[in-house]
């Protein structure tokens, strides 16, 4: 009995002291990798994207080639990785302290937090050209004034609609105002059409109506002053979330709102939109390409694809043609070399960026870029986008993780009817305060 | 058992020394022959103790470096940062004290996960239990399709907790989905916003999805339990003329009683740190109706990213998870870890 013990217990420190030995190499060889930089006269230069299929992983892969050949000694060493891997590693990369040299920023306060923490380079003066280029869409991704990333992607947000269902109820404009919207809303129910779909059960789809209000309701500069001081007491605010009860009040949501998935599986927003079960949702410029993933023949809704922008709001004190949007930028951490800065100027460029629009990799930020998107939808949108005096970024980007995360589930619960529009406006306020 | 043993050798006393000392006689042989230069008059005392204690290090260490490592050293950390403000990146600057605790405490969305976690915890008893018994107790009579019935009762335990999660999440559609059809069928209607879209219906699926999961844990180990019950009770009270009923309640049910307590004691414990499966059926929702205290962390972690307030409410699950387990082990599961010899004698 004692033998037999002695001898698993001796098994088992032995399988224990492997298994420590095998976590010290491979912690060994991971912090090889990260440090392989600036040996001799060569200069290697890291870059995360979310480009991980093709065509865009190999357009991606030959802009490095040429950019390895413009500058010779400048090795750029890619990871191409899905869009969730990439944002989880990056969390940890930044916690490490061992971020990328070329990286991707959503802008707000999340990029406000990085600043702060001395994780972000400056680019206000090394990419002075490709700021100027870009023109206002570089906003968000301003703090006091600097510049610390490029966006080579702004997207809108506004309703993807079914052509051909929104025709089988009778409906032959798109709605401009939230009277006709209302009047379409009960003509689609009259046809037995479940109106919209949206994506509560992860918040965020849902939010994105809140955000269109009180871009609706409140001026340019009491949104501006806001987000800049967080302060969210004039009363547009409640108005907004005023505006969204009468719509939630009208039902014209897919059954099972509350717990449905934005963008993964069958029964989720886009997949009832791509399937046909609802005639529109609420989204970015990022829904063709999210609904041809979920049919089965790739094309998603085809040519009875259709966008309208967010219906105007009477009596609105905000512009009724802003847009809500955000994009993707190029950053540079804060301890890369300066070839990284060279390499996302060139990531800006008008040649780089004419590729990304001719591959349908998203819309464009350099102007002579723009006429190269060719899908249909995605070039209205551009249109709408380029039309509007600004475009808004998303909410709860804009304000960071904690205020955003604070004030999307306030609004989830005002789509199920358990909280105020008062709620929203204390929920966000409460959690802005506790940032100060 | 080892405890009878001593118990009985004990009065004795000689013997265990003598068990140790044979035991150990080539051991201190070797050890003495080392050290002989500090110990010339070759005393047996100190060498063969030295020599014990460096083989339980040699021994333990390797485990106990890994508790260290993986199971203190996390749990110190969480205390740290349950005292900072922190975002997740950079120094921790910011020294709050205990506000985050405040903070998670005065949370009505962590209040009601609370409640949520106690709900499952006394539901998952009260219908696992009784069902888990009487499944267990067919199951051990000898009939027909007996191993088939084991398999399909077990197999959702052993499916992995995502794979049913999505299952499931898919079946309790509304409209689409195959339990809604089903009750349609039947000529009845589930919630027009579907079961798991209702604030107050979502509990109700969520409890009955980890029913159909965790039944398969309770009868297997029921059925276990049921193996260890000597065969000679059965045939003396079948002679004493006991009906079925009467063996079941008073033999089967009793000597099955420190199973039971064990199960309870593992769905307890699972039900407080119940994560994946809600995480996948409804993320909290609808309208926080069904979060739980690890939700309420991940939420506030990972997503919101008050590192802080989630390892605040960290180390308050983990002294709740604790607190009710040293109360169970003390009142529920004393007479099982204790040992019952001493006891059932006096009071014989």
């Amino acid at each position: 009995m004692k033998k037999t013990r002695t001898a698993a217990l001796r098994t088992l420190s032995l399988g224990v002291g492997v298994a420590l030995l095998a976590t010290a190499c491979g912690s060994g060889t991971d912090a090889g990798e990260g440090t392989d930089e600036g040996n001799g006269d060569a200069t290697t230069i890291t870059w995360w994207h979310n480009s991980n299929t093709s065509p865009g992983k190999d357009y991606y892969d030959q802009v490095v080639a040429d950019f390895e050949a413009d500058n010779p000694g400048v090795t750029v060493e890619i990871s191409a990785m899905q869009h969730d891997d990439m944002i989880t590693k990056l969390d940890a990369a930044f916690q490490s302290g061992d971020a990328p040299d070329v990286y991707m920023e959503r802008g707000g306060g999340e990029l406000a937090a990085h600043v702060e923490a001395g994780l972000t380079k400056d680019l206000s003066e090394g990419s002075a050209d490709a700021i100027s280029t870009i023109g206002s869409a570089v906003a968000g991704w301003q703090v006091d004034g600097k510049t610390y990333g490029l966006p080579f992607s702004m997207g809108v947000v506004g309703f993807w609609y079914n052509k051909s269902l929104f025709a089988q109820a009778g409906i032959e404009t798109p709605p401009a105002t939230m009277e006709e919207f209302y009047v379409a809303i009960d003509k689609l129910k009259a046809a037995g059409i479940e109106p919209a779909s949206v994506g509560a059960g992860e918040k965020w789809p849902a939010a994105h109506y809140w955000y269109y209000f009180a871009l609706r309701e409140c001026s340019q500069k009491t949104l501006q002053d806001g987000v800049g001081t967080l302060d969210f007491s004039d009363p547009c605010f409640v108005k907004a979330g005023v505006d969204l009860e009468q719509l939630i009040a009208a039902e014209p949501f897919n059954a099972g709102f509350l717990a449905t998935p934005a963008q993964k599986g069958p029964t989720s927003a886009s997949a009832l939109l791509a399937t046909g079960k609802v005639a529109m949702e609420l989204a970015g410029h990022w829904e063709p390409g999210v609904m041809q993933g979920l049919t089965e023949d790739k094309t998603g809704l085809g040519d009875d694809t259709g966008w309208f922008p967010f219906p105007a709001v009477s009596g609105g004190k905000g512009d009724q043609t802003a847009v809500l949007g955000g994009g993707d930028a190029w950053a540079v951490s804060q301890d890369a070399p300066d070839a990284a800065v060279d390499f996302v100027n060139y990531l800006l460029s008008d040649k780089v960026q004419q590729g990304f629009a001719d591959n349908d990799m998203g819309l464009p930020t350099n102007p002579s870029a723009t006429q190269y998107v060719k899908d249909k939808a995605l070039a209205d949108l551009l249109q709408v986008r380029d039309a509007s005096p600004f475009v808004q970024l998303y909410f709860d980007t804009a304000f960071g993780t904690s205020v955003g995360g604070a004030m999307n589930d306030a609004i989830a619960l005002v789509f199920a009817s358990s909280a105020t529009a008062q709620d929203i406006v204390d929920a966000t306020q409460a959690a802005a305060d506790a940032e100060k | 058992m080892t405890d009878v043993a001593d118990e009985t050798t004990a009065p004795a006393g000689a013997p265990v020394s003598a068990a140790t000392s044979t035991s150990q006689a080539p051991v201190a042989g070797r050890a003495s022959a080392r050290p002989a230069a500090r110990a010339p008059g070759g005393r047996r005392g100190p060498g063969p103790a030295w020599r014990k204690r460096a083989e339980i290090f040699f021994f333990v260490a390797p485990a106990l470096l890994l508790f260290l490592f993986f199971v203190v050293w996390p749990i110190v950390k969480a205390l740290q940062f349950s005292l900072y403000r922190w975002k997740g990146f950079g120094p921790l600057v910011d020294f709050v004290g205990l506000k985050n605790y405040v903070t998670v405490l005065q949370n009505d969305v962590f209040t009601d996960a609370l409640q949520h976690n106690l709900t499952i915890v006394v539901f998952s008893i009260l219908i696992q239990l009784p069902l888990g018994l009487a499944i267990a107790l067919l199951l051990n009579r000898k009939m027909w399709g007996q191993g088939v019935l084991r398999t399909i009762i077990f197999v959702p335990y052993v499916l992995a907790e995502v794979i049913a999660g999505v299952v499931w999440f898919q079946l309790l559609q509304p409209n689409y989905g195959v339990v809604d059809t089903i009750l349609g069928a039947v000529g009845l209607q589930g919630p027009p916003q579907g079961w798991l879209g209702t604030p107050d219906k979502a509990m109700i699926a969520v409890i009955a999805v980890l029913t159909w999961k965790y039944l398969g844990l309770a009868v297997i180990l029921f059925l276990a339990g049921l193996q260890g019950v000597p065969e000679e009770l059965y045939e003396a009270s079948q002679l004493d003329g006991a009906s079925w009923w009467q063996i079941q309640r008073k033999i089967t049910i009793p000597l099955l009683g420190p199973t039971m307590r064990t199960w309870g004691f593992l769905s307890m414990i699972g039900s407080l740190q119940l994560f994946d499966m809600v995480w996948i059926l409804t993320k909290g929702g609808p309208a926080n109706a069904t979060t739980t205290m690890a939700t309420f962390l991940i939420t506030e972690g990972t997503k919101r990213q008050n590192f802080g307030i989630a390892s605040a409410a960290s180390v308050i699950l983990f002294v709740i998870a604790l607190a009710l387990a040293l109360v169970y082990q003390r009142f529920v599961m004393r007479r099982d870890t204790h040992d019952p010899a001493p006891r059932k004698k006096a009071t014989r």
